[in-house]
């Protein structure tokens, strides 16, 4: 029973890791355009795609091919927000929603038109690698997801925190119109916070492919997964959403050690409509006005 | 539209000119009213309301498997399991909107409490033995029987949906004109002008979600009936909210007869591109992704917005 647990516990820990890198993406883009992107798993499926593809064909190590896909969806997400969501800006609120959903839809069928709904293994000589500690098994490869996850959320946040181009996102996030009478490029940075966030949840696939399948609607539950890290850190708050990432790993876990077939699913879900109703602005945020 | 001589003219034309077509033809036109139908039934909460549910899947699901059910186990009629479904669904979406809206959930935020609620839905399904788990259940067909909701041909069941999809239509054309339809507007406009002019948002939400509930639930029930196969991603998935949703958007929410018109143009568009690319699965909804998109950008009021933004002397302010 304690062994279960620690187990879980540690499993939940190394999931949430990614699960937080993905949110982190999400919520700098959430925070910056005000936007839910329902297309944030899609772009993930890609990612992990691209990788995919890296590693098959030019036999490229998915930690490696972080170096070709980070740029590469830095680019596609810049291109999706100035194409598809720039031009409707003005659009209301839920239609902006419907946006993301199209686009999610299109990329999802996208890939199963191109490479059918078999699932896809990358089998890399450390895929089954793994240690102990104290009869608790640890996967290296989820390991160094885990690790490699933290470390990049980590470096975005400083570089929010210090850039320039940094600085700028952050005012836009918390006072839009302020931000655009000091002279900053708004359009542009929108642009850029979708670029960015794009290429966090693509580095978050190629990490997770060494263990995880590919296939179209992977990216799904990620999405889902990402939608309750988000809200439980606080929409737009990026700390928020990296330990919202831990906490839905630990649930999602343990859910699955103590509980039968996927219900697991249900705790998440559960946690999720709970923190939406009793606390919509997220367990570390401050009241902010919807 | 043309007066109300169109409508009738539509209305009598979908009523006999289908004994006369092919059963190919007859089958699309069955997913046309299929989904113009679950549009007309979102459009009560979507549309006239403004809130956007992501997951009327759950009030589908909740009728196909109330009356599947009933009807293996109990051998009740589908005709009666379908209003008991209803009423299920309508009493899950009263519960499921108390708790959105009670606590101000309002925009995205409801999108995705709706979704959730959908998703706990389908996984409680899926491991749950006695309703079929993710096996599904199956509606035993021996052969026709008009009191068990079951036909031998395909005729009798569009006749069904298409009652059904004029009926949804019908209650949405009185509630537009009634009380329930401006407040509805008004909240959809500006939730707090509204309660300020006192209007009582709860409620009058929660009728919609009700009534959008209740005849969403049927649509399970029909769907059951016709393919006598339900699963629970079948039923449950996101699937069935999008296709609620998209023709809505696409004829224009918020209208009477843009969702069965949003219907007429996906349906035929997602068969047309099955049939051509066959084998190449996911050809249809990658279209339906990007005319969402197009006719966001481009048509934000969908097709019956642009009609009558063209031709503006037919009355009614845009």
């Amino acid at each position: 029973m304690t062994w279960l647990f620690l187990q879980a516990v540690v499993s939940g820990l190394l999931l949430g890791g990614v699960y937080g890198l993905v949110a982190s993406g999400l919520s700098l883009i959430f925070g910056v355009l005000r936007i839910i992107n329902f297309a944030h798993g899609a772009v993930m499926m890609l990612g992990m795609y691209a990788s995919y593809w890296l590693f098959v064909l030019v036999g490229l190590d998915p930690y490696l091919s972080i170096l070709v896909t980070g740029p590469l969806f830095f680019v596609l997400g810049m291109l999706i927000q100035r194409i598809v969501i720039e031009p409707n800006r003005a659009a209301a609120e839920h239609n902006q929603l419907l946006l993301t959903l199209g686009v999610a839809l299109f990329f999802e069928n996208l890939a199963l038109v191109l490479w059918q709904g078999d699932f896809r293994t990358v089998r890399v000589w450390y895929s089954g690698a793994s240690f102990l500690v104290a009869d608790v098994l640890v996967e290296v490869p989820r390991l160094i997801a885990a690790g490699g996850a933290v470390l990049i959320a980590l470096a975005l946040w400083g570089f929010l925190r210090t850039t320039d181009a940094g600085k700028a996102i952050r005012a836009l996030s918390e006072e839009p119109e302020g931000a655009r009478l000091v002279g900053i490029d708004v359009a542009r940075i929108r642009g850029v916070a979708f670029g960015i966030g794009s290429a966090c949840v693509a580095v978050a696939g190629a990490l997770v492919t060494p263990f995880f399948y590919v296939a179209p609607d992977v990216g799904e539950s990620f999405n889902i997964m990402a939608f309750v890290v988000v809200v439980l850190g606080g929409m737009g708050n990026f700390l928020g959403a990296l330990v919202g990432g831990f906490i839905v790993g630990l649930a999602e876990s343990l859910g699955a050690a103590f509980l039968p077939g996927s219900l697991k699913q249900l705790v998440v879900f559960g946690l999720f409509v709970i923190v939406l109703l009793l606390r919509p602005e997220g367990l570390f945020g401050a009241r902010r006005g919807r | 539209m043309a007066g109300r001589l169109g409508p009738l003219l539509a209305v009598a034309a979908l009523a006999a000119v289908p004994p006369l077509l092919p059963k190919y033809v007859l089958e699309v036109l069955i997913s046309v009213l299929f989904f113009g139908y679950l549009g007309a039934c979102w459009n009560i909460l979507g549309g006239y309301g403004g809130q956007f549910s992501f997951g009327h899947a759950a009030f589908f699901g909740i009728g196909a498997y109330t009356s599947t059910l009933l009807f293996l186990h109990l051998g009740v009629t589908p005709w009666l399991g379908m209003v008991a479904g209803g009423i299920l669904a309508a009493a899950f979406g009263l519960f499921a909107g108390y708790l959105s809206f009670r606590y101000g959930l309002r925009g995205p935020y409801f999108s995705l409490v709706t979704l959730a609620f959908a998703e706990m839905l389908r996984v409680i399904a899926v491991n749950w033995k006695a309703v079929g788990s993710s096996l599904g259940l199956v509606v035993p067909n021996r052969g026709s029987a008009p009191v068990l909701f079951l036909f031998a041909d395909k005729l009798p069941y569009y006749y069904v949906i298409l009652v059904m999809a004029l009926g949804a239509l019908a209650i949405t054309r009185m509630i537009e004109r009634s009380r329930m339809g401006y407040a509805l507007a008004a909240i959809r406009e500006n939730e707090d002008a509204a309660e300020a002019a006192g209007v009582d948002a709860l409620s009058t939400k929660l009728a919609a979600m009700a009534l959008s509930s209740f005849l969403t639930a049927l649509g399970g029930t029909f769907y059951a009936q016709y393919f006598a196969y339900i699963d629970p991603s079948l039923t449950f998935g996101p699937a069935i909210s999008i296709g609620g949703l998209l023709p809505a958007i696409v004829g224009g929410a918020g209208t009477v007869a843009g969702p069965l018109l949003g219907s007429f143009v996906l349906t035929p568009i997602s068969e047309l591109t099955r049939a051509v690319l066959r084998g190449r699965a996911g050809a249809d909804i990658m279209l339906y992704g990007l005319i969402l998109i197009l006719v966001i950008s481009f048509l934000p009021n969908g097709l019956v917005g642009w009609f009558r933004s063209r031709r503006p002397a037919a009355g009614r302010a845009a």
